[in-house]
């Protein structure tokens, strides 16, 4: 580990949002782990970000695979499974194809929170599959190996005449075989083969790889009510928790009366807890909590207390004036993130400036299940249940909470209810532990309800963007200012920087893949006055929307084709080298450049392919209207056609959306077309609805009566999905998050080809009525 | 003292008469297949079945749901393959799963009632229950196959 300087001089190319944090708030500075190591083996055929994450990767199948004598693989699950089917569906699944299992004989087993066995735990930046599809390959090869060692010395004859065949070893010679059941043992006992004895699969092999024929492994359990999330939990002497939390960031207990709280029937006890001075990390809130019998004894409690709160300084927090603020801040000069050319210059030379100004607001997470936890002490030891999507860092940060060592407290990963970057901040499961602290070791459940999370989130951040193009005198794009004010989410970890680190800048931003001679981006100052996390796709979301929304208008002011415009924006086939005119080292999600390098040929190829599927060009009836959009995120490169029909009154429905993606090769394609399908709907809702605002530092909406998801009756009617076909060879990308950028500004295209009118403020409410 | 069966059970209960069932069925059978997302009867993961119709246990006081008969997930069918269940499998419905039992209540409760919905009444009959991951197209397949096998 080396130390580094302060923020924005370091070189942190390979390090996760996580580990970046894990570091800042371990020491005060940041911290940057291992270099990526070059190709190991036989089986890093490329280098990834993964030995860069914290503890990196384990491969050691002794960790991840046991065989019971019945035959039945046990395969360990160690990251959180919150819907993408990656953690406890296609990472086991990988094992078991080189394991060359049986899937109808393998058993999941989801490990705790313990990164020191397990290798990086945090699921989070889509990158479950990215970073672990060569060491789970390696793992169950190495399984493999060991099976047909044992075989071998059993029948005292040579390795090679003897081959694995789903579940069983066969010795080729005489069609003798013997089950991986009878195996277990003996193999157990040999020491697992170096890199060199190992010998992955041919691909034309592959059982369940690039399939998509293997159903999730909780399918059964999730519809019969058996799965387990968080809010599930249910442990003998159980008691529930809710806590009335201060409206505004920062805030305290001025006063308290819990007499009238005290005398509701199951009520056992009032708990004040103690928020915790910014930067907090994942610190909780603090206010009071009431611990009950059960959780309606609970919530009659809380709203029996009587606070009165001291709002501190985030009080002044006010959505509509901070919007002009930031408005303010991106018509002066900011900080320049990357400059090629001279923008100065070519703006006023330019033959035309076209500029635009796009603001979309915070949004809330809104899982389906309000976070919850549960904890409990016994003998010194501590258990908490918790859907937290790192379980090894919330083990770290839950264990200083209630000033133990990680070692004496195990961290049980239940399923997720949604996470969305979410459940990344594991506050809920801290305050689960406090509490039960306070009752002796008790098990307590802290159960979230949906008011709490919408008003005491991490919420995604707030943006103003402004566009400046210069068109020369025959019409093309000589120059390309972009100015960019949000809050960023390191204000969680270290004192506001009120400029973006290089995460932030990295999401679809310095990474813009334009073929333009004179490009420079400049961050406007914005200070943060709440808590800002990172949802879903992070700050692609507002970049993707704006970016692409200013390709179209442009087009539409230059009479073109918004598909033709886009492409000649895009260029030539062509690596681009971000590296080279950024101020801020480059962050690339984490990846070695060389090996996920911002390809245009591949933008390109979404792109073209989602227009031909969408049959971009025909006539469409007045009222209807198509629109297109593409954006690299995640390493992954995807676009997305929204056809949008808006009603006289300025209802929209939408007819069909295609998506075409190109994630590297496909592990379970059945699961990625799911993925699309779902981030169709959560573009819409957070293109159609999605807004978080303040007022006197407190959020304004409280529950989905005001704070709307997209229904089944305004969904899209189809979202098709095309994967592009790549072989093994070509390392596995992003897909959890890269379809939600592309398809609000497929929308807005799509609404300005039917309306005329251009949308330049998410959410889109009723601008159209 | 409320009586009521769950799941062909017979049930007591003598604690708070405005206890949402929801909470019964959660905190005191630790029946927690009927999950919680809003308290406020807008996402429908809470749904149940009451005498036979679908509704969120969050919006019924354990007095109004005494003498009744309560139906939830773990009780929808004895050996777990209500049409509804196996097309939510064979199509692959959920992503994270935690809506998906309110969801597969609801349609089994429309397609008890209507066996071969149109595709408007399966959309106007979802419409209550939320999911946040955006299954909502398969949602739709699934009721349209179980509905063929009904």
């Amino acid at each position: 580990m080396t130390e580094l300087k302060p923020h924005s001089k370091i070189t942190i190319a390979n390090v996760s949002r996580r580990g970046l944090l894990k570091g800042v708030a371990a020491t005060g500075s940041l911290v940057l782990a291992a270099q990526l190591p070059g190709a190991k083996g036989a089986f890093a055929a490329y280098p990834t970000g993964a030995q860069s994450m914290p503890n990196g990767v384990v491969t050691n199948p002794k960790v991840f695979v046991s065989i019971g004598g019945d035959g039945i693989v046990s395969i360990v699950a160690a990251r959180a499974e919150m819907g993408t089917g990656a953690a406890r569906t296609a990472l086991p699944m990988i094992v078991a194809e080189e394991l060359d299992a049986d899937w109808a004989r393998v058993r999941v087993v989801q490990s705790p929170g313990d990164e020191k066995t397990y290798g990086n735990q945090d699921t989070d930046g889509s990158r479950s599959v990215r970073h672990f599809i060569q060491p789970m390959r390696q793992c169950g090869a190495a399984a493999r190996k060991m099976l047909e060692q044992a075989a071998a010395k059993k029948w005292g004859v040579p390795e090679g005449e003897v081959e694995a065949q789903l579940h069983e070893v066969v010795h080729k010679p005489s069609g003798r075989k013997l089950g991986y059941g009878e195996l277990a043992a003996d193999a157990a006992a040999l020491p697992v083969p170096a890199d060199d004895q190992i010998k992955l699969k041919d691909a034309s092999a592959f059982r369940y790889i690039g399939k998509g024929t293997v159903r999730i492994t909780d399918i059964v359990d999730i519809t019969v009510g058996k799965a387990t999330y968080g809010q599930d939990v249910v442990l003998p002497g159980l008691k529930f928790a809710v806590v009335a939390r201060p409206p505004v960031v920062g805030g305290k207990v001025a006063s308290l009366d819990a007499t009238a709280a005290m005398k509701v029937p199951g009520v056992e006890k009032i708990v004040r807890l103690e928020p915790k001075p910014a930067p907090a990390k994942f610190a909780p809130l603090g206010g009071v909590a009431v611990i009950a019998k059960n959780t309606w004894a609970a919530l009659k409690g809380r709203e029996a207390l009587k606070i009165t709160w001291d709002d501190g300084p985030n009080k002044v927090y006010d959505s509509k004036a901070y919007k002009a603020e930031l408005e303010a801040n991106i018509k002066k000069p900011g900080k320049v993130e990357r400059n090629e050319g001279d923008v100065d210059q070519a703006l006023a030379a330019a033959a035309k400036v076209i500029t635009a100004e796009y603001y979309a607001p915070h949004i809330a997470h809104a899982t389906m299940e309000p976070p919850a936890a549960t904890a409990r002490m016994q003998d010194g030891k501590w258990e908490v249940w918790a859907p937290v999507q790192s379980p090894g860092g919330a083990r770290d940060d839950v264990a200083a909470a209630v000033g133990v060592k990680p070692e004496e407290l195990t961290l049980h990963t239940t399923l997720l209810g949604g996470g969305f970057g979410r459940k990344s901040k594991c506050d809920f499961a801290i305050e689960a532990a406090l509490l039960s602290k306070e009752m002796g070791g008790a098990p307590v459940k802290v159960v979230w309800t949906r008011e709490d999370d919408i008003q005491h989130g991490f919420y995604h951040t707030v943006t103003a963007e402004r566009f400046e193009a210069g068109l020369d005198a025959s019409n093309k794009v000589i120059a390309w200012r972009h100015r960019s004010a949000a809050p960023s989410f390191m204000a969680n970890f270290v004192p506001d920087p009120k400029h973006p680190g290089d995460i932030e800048l990295g999401m679809g931003w310095v990474d813009t893949p334009f073929n333009v001679p004179n490009i420079r981006m400049e961050s406007g100052e914005a200070q943060s006055h709440v808590r800002v996390g990172w949802f879903r796709s992070v700050n692609n979301v507002a970049h993707a929307w704006s970016i692409q929304s200013f390709i179209a208008e442009l087009a539409a002011q230059l009479g073109r084709d918004p598909k033709d415009f886009l492409l000649e924006m895009i260029g030539p086939p062509r690596i681009i080298d971000v590296a080279k005119s950024v101020t801020t080292p480059w962050w690339d999600y984490g990846e070695p450049a060389q090996t996920y390098p911002v390809d245009t040929g591949r933008l390109r190829r979404v792109a073209e392919l989602a227009a031909e599927k969408a049959e971009w060009g025909k006539q469409l009836p007045k009222g209807q209207g198509i629109g297109i959009a593409a954006h690299r995120s995640f390493v992954s490169y995807i676009a997305t056609v929204v056809h949008v029909e808006v009603s006289d009154k300025g209802a929209i429905s939408i007819p069909r959306v295609d998506t075409a993606i190109d994630c590297g090769f496909c592990v379970h394609p059945e699961r990625v077309r799911s993925q699309l399908e779902g981030a169709a709907v959560m573009g819409l809702t957070l293109a159609k609805y999605g807004e978080i605002s303040f007022k006197n530092g407190a959020v304004e909406q409280s529950n989905f009566h005001d704070y709307q998801l997209v229904r089944i009756d305004e969904s899209p009617k189809e979202t098709r999905v095309y994967i592009v076909d790549n072989g093994i060879e070509v390392p596995a990308s992003g897909v959890g998050e890269p379809g939600v950028p592309p398809f609000a500004p497929a929308l807005c295209n799509a609404i300005f080809a039917a309306t005329g009118k251009r949308i330049r403020r998410l959410p889109i409410g009723n601008q159209l009525a | 003292m409320a009586n009521l069966q769950v799941n062909g059970q017979a049930r007591a209960y003598d604690g708070d008469p405005s206890m949402p069932l929801l909470w019964y069925l959660r905190d005191e059978l630790a029946m927690t297949g009927t999950k919680f997302g809003c308290g406020v009867g807008l996402c429908g993961v809470c749904t149940v079945h009451l005498n036979g119709e679908a509704v969120r246990s969050c919006q019924v006081q354990m007095s109004e749901a005494a003498g009744k008969s309560v139906t939830t997930i773990e009780g929808l069918h004895p050996k777990h393959e209500h049409p509804v269940q196996v097309a939510w499998r064979d199509i692959g419905v959920p992503q994270c799963g935690y809506c998906q039992t309110g969801q597969i209540m609801n349609a089994a409760a429309l397609l008890a009632k209507k066996p071969a919905p149109t595709d408007a009444e399966i959309t106007t009959a979802m419409a209550g229950n939320l999911c946040r991951c955006g299954c909502y197209q398969r949602i739709h397949a699934a009721i349209r196959a179980a509905a063929k096998g009904a």
